[in-house]
């Protein structure tokens, strides 16, 4: 157990290490949200609606950690295969969900980077004071959203095992969280067919439980529902890993070439 | 001339279709087809929220404004990518003419991007319920061969500076974020400071996608001429510009012996 914490801690501060001096995964993340929270705030300034500026600044900080996350865990497979390092992982005593998951919540944990440029940015350019009703649980929602947003690319790490392009594939999730999570639109002018589909995605209840903590309601529920969907992706993950693995070992088609 | 006319037509497509590796349908959809979609969706939905234009505005915008993903990133890679492959000497020192040589890889990037901006705009035209009258795509596409082509121009100077930058990735993104403030797709040009409008005015695509919004409206060719005129110059000026900063970094490697440093 002691040791299992210990792999998670040290390849944890290892990936981030790593991920903050890639410019790709580093300084891109951190910009990339800041042109659409540009973008967003000039239009929620259009609106005349000072409210929908506070709302569109907590959301666009949000948005950063999903972008920190999906292309760089996504492609978290393809990227050791590029380094050769994928087979020397997989075969190492350690389980490999073990390997992978501080991987997905170091990308996850660059979100941080962006979140608090985009506040800053939203402050100090556009004038957006936030509130801090709840500071505390901000404290909590913040790590939260972010431990769930990680195991949710973890999730997706491994799912995406067996595709050369899984960039691509990750990529391609940014702009449907983005929408369907409530980062920038409520949740009720989405069609009804949608909500589901944003209930069972763990972004939306810790956007959820950040606008809660900030304009002052009970974000408690929130975070227990993203512990409880985080737990569930990890849960998912660690099977899903198994049978690729064992895919992959039966048809020696791990390194893909 | 036959000899240019063949690298250009001949040799633009065969350096495309090797360079490219976004032609793989596994990146082609997810990125130029599925991508623009949820783009244009996000900022309608967005739109409704915040209350300020109709969906027709984000649509339109934001499908010719996704054109410069192709436009950058292939016109990048259809050049620079030469490096990667190890193949950039072996171009460069052939005695081809230069304009052909690198002109005719912008060809297959602009038919790409103009299939982008098309698909997504008639699909979430569909999906959101926007009547655009047939009447008024032959007018639309001819906006957005000019938009494109001239969105390609500001790639030839991305591609440019990838013979001496590693990140082009990194540069071409952030180029199509700047774009998408800079060029009024999500809104008015008006709204933005004054110091905005101006950048917005010097920059491909503004001119293109307000030329698409009043043709979908009901606009003629003619009352868009100026428009037109303003987007394919502003489109030949970064060509040029283009063009010559890839003489320049062409001169400067052989100079320095930097062909393949970067």
């Amino acid at each position: 157990m002691r040791r299992n914490l210990r792999l998670l801690a040290v390849a944890w501060l290892l990936n981030v290490k790593q991920l903050t001096r890639s410019s790709f995964d580093g300084m891109l993340a951190i910009l990339w949200p800041i042109f659409f929270a540009t973008v967003a705030f000039f239009m929620f300034r259009a609106g005349g609606d000072p409210k929908a500026l506070v709302y569109a600044a907590l959301g666009a900080a949000v948005m950063g950690i999903w972008t920190a996350t999906s292309v760089s865990a996504g492609s978290a497979l393809q990227r050791e295969r590029w380094f050769g390092t994928l087979e020397l992982l997989v075969a190492a005593p350690a389980h490999f969900s073990l390997v992978l998951l501080p991987l997905a919540f170091a990308t996850s944990a660059i979100g941080i980077y962006c979140m608090a440029t985009t506040l800053l940015w939203g402050r100090f350019v556009f004038g957006i004071d936030l509130q801090l009703e709840h500071p505390l649980l901000m404290a909590a929602a913040i790590p939260a959203t972010i431990l769930s947003i990680g195991a949710l690319g973890f999730l997706m790490a491994v799912s995406f095992a067996r595709y050369r392009t899984a960039w691509a594939l990750g990529s391609m999730t940014e702009y449907p969280i983005w929408l369907i999570c409530g980062f920038l639109v409520p949740l009720a002018l989405l069609p009804s067919w949608v909500r589901p589909i944003s209930w069972a995605l763990a972004p939306t209840w810790g956007m959820r439980a950040i606008r809660e903590s900030s304009t002052g309601g009970t974000p408690l529920p929130d975070i227990g529902m993203c512990f409880l969907l985080g737990s569930l992706y990890v849960a998912i993950g660690v099977v899903v890993t198994e049978n690729v693995l064992r895919a992959a070992r039966r048809s020696a088609s791990l390194s893909l070439t | 001339m036959t000899v240019s006319l063949r690298i250009f037509f001949i040799g633009g497509l065969t350096a495309y279709r090797g360079l490219i590796n976004w032609l793989s349908p596994w990146i082609f959809f997810p990125t130029l087809v599925i991508a623009p979609i949820f783009q244009i969706l996000l900022f309608v939905y967005i739109g409704r929220n915040a209350g300020v234009q109709s969906d027709e505005f984000y649509v339109i915008g934001n499908a010719v404004q996704y054109a410069s993903i192709p436009c950058l990133f292939a016109m990048t890679q259809a050049i620079s990518g030469e490096r990667s492959q190890q193949t950039l000497t072996y171009i460069l020192v052939t005695p081809a003419g230069r304009l052909p040589l690198f002109l005719g890889r912008a060809l297959p990037v602009i038919a790409n991007a103009m299939l982008v901006a098309a698909f997504s705009l008639l699909v979430s035209g569909l999906i959101l319920g926007i009547e655009v009258p047939v009447s008024a795509w032959p007018a639309i596409g001819l906006v957005i061969f000019v938009a494109t082509f001239s969105c390609t121009g500001l790639g030839l100077i991305c591609a440019g500076i990838g013979l001496r930058v590693r990140e082009t990735a990194v540069l071409n993104n952030v180029i199509f974020g700047l774009l998408l403030i800079f060029t009024g797709a999500n809104l008015r040009i008006a709204e933005l400071p004054g110091w905005m409008q101006a950048i917005s005015y010097r920059v491909p695509l503004t001119h293109g996608i307000e030329a698409a919004r009043r043709v979908a409206n009901g606009a003629s060719l003619g009352d868009v001429s100026h428009l037109l005129v303003s987007e394919a110059a502003i489109g030949v000026v970064y060509t040029v510009l283009g063009y010559q900063l890839l003489l320049f970094m062409e001169r400067e490697s052989r100079k320095r012996a930097s062909l393949q440093v970067a």
